[in-house]
């Protein structure tokens, strides 16, 4: 009995203690926004609103959270209509190779969008004239992201019986008819968690934003936070803790939404 | 309304697997046709190949006075229910039913009215706003039998149609689909692996082994005189006796008895079902009940003849285990098979 | 069907071009730039020449890139291989029966720490481990810079607080694939917790669990975020190979000796995957 009762003291002191380790530097991001005297330290603040003026009225802070936007959405797009595109033929017609040739590009892609490509990248923009591009930059992140969407829609769209297609083609549905009426509703999870992935994931890019957009009125949130918190040797206080809370909204919100309606799970996803 | 008729039919898979394999068929107008076999046989992928999702990679599919063999799927006049239904998920009941209409581009209101007329004739009434995730498996099926009748085919394609279904549901099923059919008079053609269903169901039977065609006949026909020992024993639910034996002078030798039979001497296979065996003081098969099984109304008894041979017992002659039993077959009902498997 | 073979090639096309424009051709290309003596600025910028192994030879016999080697090799190691496998399996192990609102409570943080944005997170580090009134030193009374003292163990931490969330999503989704029943007969025989781990689950999801470390592997070492902590210093004490290879191009303009070492990089990645895949196979 007290052995029993010792275990669940040990698994509650666990649980606390890692929910302290997660919890604890959050909290930072909900007090220092609101205090008048923003530190580095977690403390009851001193209410004010005068940090959020602060930041609404520095010259960067929106154009950058719009920038980040823009270049989000439109590395977003690309990667989900693409990669839909491609997780559905490869995952219906016969292609000899087609599971190595995945691997590989996933292979090849979680190894070249971190850095070990950043030089040629670097170069070939350079020589494309697309430094400083928005559009330019979003199509790297995008050729990035696209082996594993590719792969994670593909797993989903092969756990998509055949025979729905099948029985619409019979009942004479044309390509297109078979694909708006069925394929992609009924593939609809699978592309909302795609969305989300690629959104969260081009949000947090600092890198390549960072090596392609030199011009900080057409950075991200993501290289602007970097600035503030280097211009003239000391962070800026009032600004970066606002900041910070406004760019992570977003994100918040979409996890919000999708563990609301999916529940924040593989989609039988990565299999052994 | 109309007749199938398949001529030279191969269908060759991007892998070299030859599923069907050089085969004649025809379906008369308005029958319910059984494609019976072991999975593996190709009866799937004959029903697919009349269907147009398989092309066939050689001879012609007609239906009616048209050849389809080159024509897709949408424009051959077929309708068909697959193994698992195929219910568009997103979709509710009244929309699935209505969605061959949905793809010609009917309107609303003649998609409900379809809907609704289905939903009655097919009792799905009161089900029409669902989703197919919210039926029982006997409501899934009735709802994709529905939309295959919405599409007002000429002909009917079915895919293990009750092999979903659980074993008392499947009866029920069983005698609404025949009546189904029976009303509309569609030409219809079943696949299945389940003799009992083909039995049952169909006006004729094709058994399937290989991308051939092994027997094609009756119920009756294929149950009594099965034409080779694939299909003996295939066919029936409980296994047909096969005992070896030999043909001398104008008698069959087996299990320690002869009877009369004519045909070339040599070495055969004595077949007899075990339904056609009867208990009889004068049988000419004898031996000990060395196992007895109850089927319900009948009884499957084990005898020990040299070689083990079933017979089916009505309850009121059960014997004991240890007994000595004598047992005749019925007239007409021993068949000779010979070395190549055929009936001879 | 040959108009359904083009139809599935139009829709593959696209995909395939993006990718071979932006992921294989840099890949191919870092392989060429890293056998010149390419440079940022000045007249090699315009006029590379071909410099053969150069590069790759005085790699091997810099100090830094063998420095960094080694932290990148004990950041992969300690964070990821061990760090996020053990807690994330924990986590996913522990939180399997508790009540539904501690759950989603325990997980919702963790996952949280997993979107935040990266520049975000990296502040949110700077701030718990500065000296200045920083959370760690308020906590345990004492006045250490950690980020300047202990660089290395504060990214170790800070990349297990950032990544563990996949290893536990991922971990849930393979124990709720081992069957209750084995669970059940571990429990018959008096099994306890631990020889329920190592006898029944982890047969089961030891696939799962190389794949796993194989990903947060390559994730880890091809991690930009340390550059956002420490930039790889003090005096280059956290240059993990990503840093190293930034500052190298970017920072002194030796775009030719950074794509060399871009290269070793990249040979490490496919040797890691490889092991992991040889040790997959040998499960069957």
């Amino acid at each position: 009995m007290t052995g029993f009762v010792l275990r669940r003291i040990g698994f509650y002191v666990v649980i606390t203690v890692v929910l302290a380790f997660f919890a604890v530097p959050m909290l930072w991001l909900a007090s220092a926004p609101f205090d008048a005297r923003p530190g580095l330290g977690i403390r009851w603040p001193d209410w004010t609103l005068s940090n959020v003026r602060t930041t609404f009225e520095h010259p960067f802070a929106l154009t950058s959270l719009v920038n980040s936007l823009i270049l989000c959405a439109a590395a977003t797009v690309v990667t989900t209509v693409l990669a839909a595109l491609a997780a559905y033929s490869l995952s219906r017609v016969r292609i000899p190779g087609r599971d190595v040739l995945l691997y590989l590009l996933l292979l090849l892609s979680s190894v070249v969008t971190g850095t070990a490509a950043m030089v040629p990248i670097f170069v070939l923009m350079l020589q494309l004239g697309l430094i400083n591009s928005q559009l330019g930059t979003a199509l790297v992140i995008g050729g990035g992201m696209l082996p594993a969407a590719i792969f994670i829609l593909k797993d989903f769209m092969d756990s998509v019986p055949r025979s729905y297609e099948e029985s619409a083609r019979v009942f004479g549905a044309r390509p297109r008819q078979v694909l708006g009426h069925v394929v992609l509703p009924v593939a609809r999870p699978g592309i909302a968690t795609i969305v989300v992935w690629a959104f969260v994931n081009a949000w947090g890019n600092f890198l390549l934003p960072f090596l392609l957009l030199r011009d900080v009125g057409k950075q991200p949130a993501a290289v602007l936070l970097r600035t503030l918190n280097d211009e003239g040797g000391s962070a800026n206080l009032h600004v970066i803790p606002v900041f910070s809370l406004l760019y992570s909204i977003p994100v918040v919100l979409l996890y919000l939404m999708v563990s609301k309606r999916y529940g924040f799970r593989f989609h039988g996803g990565i299999k052994s | 309304m109309a007749a199938i008729d398949i001529a030279g039919v191969s269908t060759v898979y991007p892998n070299g697997v030859r599923a069907v394999d050089d085969l004649d068929l025809a379906v008369a107008d308005g029958e319910l046709f059984a494609l019976l076999g072991p999975s593996g046989c190709g009866k799937t992928t004959l029903l697919r190949t009349i269907a147009g999702l398989e092309q066939a990679s050689a001879g012609t599919v007609g239906i009616g006075a048209l050849d389809v063999t080159r024509l897709p799927p949408g424009d051959r006049r077929v309708a068909m229910v697959f193994q698992d239904y195929a219910l568009f998920p997103h979709m509710t009941v009244a929309e699935n039913i209505a969605y061959p209409l949905r793809v010609r581009r009917a309107s609303k209101a003649a998609q409900r009215d379809a809907a609704e007329r289905m939903s009655g004739d097919l009792s799905l009434t009161g089900l029409l706003d669902r989703r197919p995730g919210q039926l029982s498996g006997g409501q899934q099926q009735r709802t994709a039998l529905a939309r295959a009748v919405a599409a007002d085919a000429d002909v009917l394609l079915l895919d293990e149609p009750l092999s979903n279904l659980d074993a008392r549901l499947r009866l029920e099923a069983r005698t609404f689909l025949k009546r189904l059919q029976r009303e509309l008079a569609l030409t219809t053609v079943f696949v299945t692996h389940d003799q009992a269903e083909a039995l049952a169901l169909a006006d004729r039977i094709a058994v399937m082994d290989a991308g051939r065609i092994r027997q094609l006949g009756t119920p009756r026909e294929v149950f009594q005189r099965p034409a080779d020992m694939f299909v003996a024993n295939f066919i029936g639910s409980t296994p047909m006796n096969l005992l070896p034996g030999t043909v001398v002078d104008g008698q069959v030798e087996f299990a320690g008895t002869r009877l009369p039979a004519s045909g070339v001497p040599g070495e055969v296979t004595v077949g007899i079902r075990p339904e056609y065996l009867r208990i009889a003081p004068d049988g000419v098969l004898s031996g000990r009940v060395s196992i007895v099984e109850n089927l319900g109304v009948t009884s499957l008894v084990t005898l020990d003849c040299g070689v083990p041979v079933g017979v089916v017992v009505p309850e009121h002659e059960e014997p004991a285990v240890g007994d000595e039993l004598r047992v005749s077959p019925a007239p007409g009902r021993v068949l000779l098979y010979g070395e190549d498997g055929r009936l001879r | 069907m040959p108009e359904r073979r083009t139809w599935a090639v139009a829709f593959v096309a696209p995909a395939l071009v993006l990718i071979g424009v932006f992921l294989v051709f840099p890949a191919l290309w870092t392989l060429y730039i890293g056998i010149t003596d390419y440079q940022l600025t000045g007249p090699t910028a315009i006029n590379p020449r071909v410099v053969g192994v150069t590069n790759f030879v005085s790699a091997l016999d810099d100090a830094l890139f063998t420095n960094s080697v080694w932290l990148t090799a004990v950041f992969v190691l300690g964070s990821a291989v061990i760090g996020q496998n053990v807690l994330g399996f924990t986590l996913a192990w522990l939180l399997r029966r508790v009540r539904p609102w501690l759950r989603r409570t325990v997980e919702g943080f963790v996952l949280l720490a997993w979107i935040l944005p990266g520049p975000v997170v990296a502040y949110l580090w700077f701030a718990v481990l500065s000296r200045d009134g920083g959370t760690l030193g308020t906590l345990v009374g004492s006045n250490t810079a950690w980020l300047v003292e202990y660089p290395m163990a504060s990214l170790v931490v800070f990349n297990i607080w950032r990544g563990t969330a996949f290893s536990m999503l991922l971990y849930t989704s393979a124990l709720a694939a081992v069957p209750p029943s084995h669970l059940e007969t571990a429990r018959l025989v008096g099994a306890s917790g631990w020889q329920t781990v190592r006898d029944v689950v982890f047969p089961h999801i030891r696939g799962h669990v190389l794949t796993n470390t194989l990903l947060i592997s390559l994730w880890t070492a091809n991690d930009f975020t340390p550059f956002l902590l420490t930039a790889g210093g003090p005096n280059h004490e956290s240059e993990v190979l990503p840093v190293l290879i930034y500052r190298r191009a970017l920072e002194s303009g030796q775009l030719g000796y950074a794509s060399a070492i871009s290269l070793l990089l990249l040979i490490g990645n496919l040797v890691i995957a490889l092991v992991y895949l040889r040790l997959l196979r040998r499960r069957a």
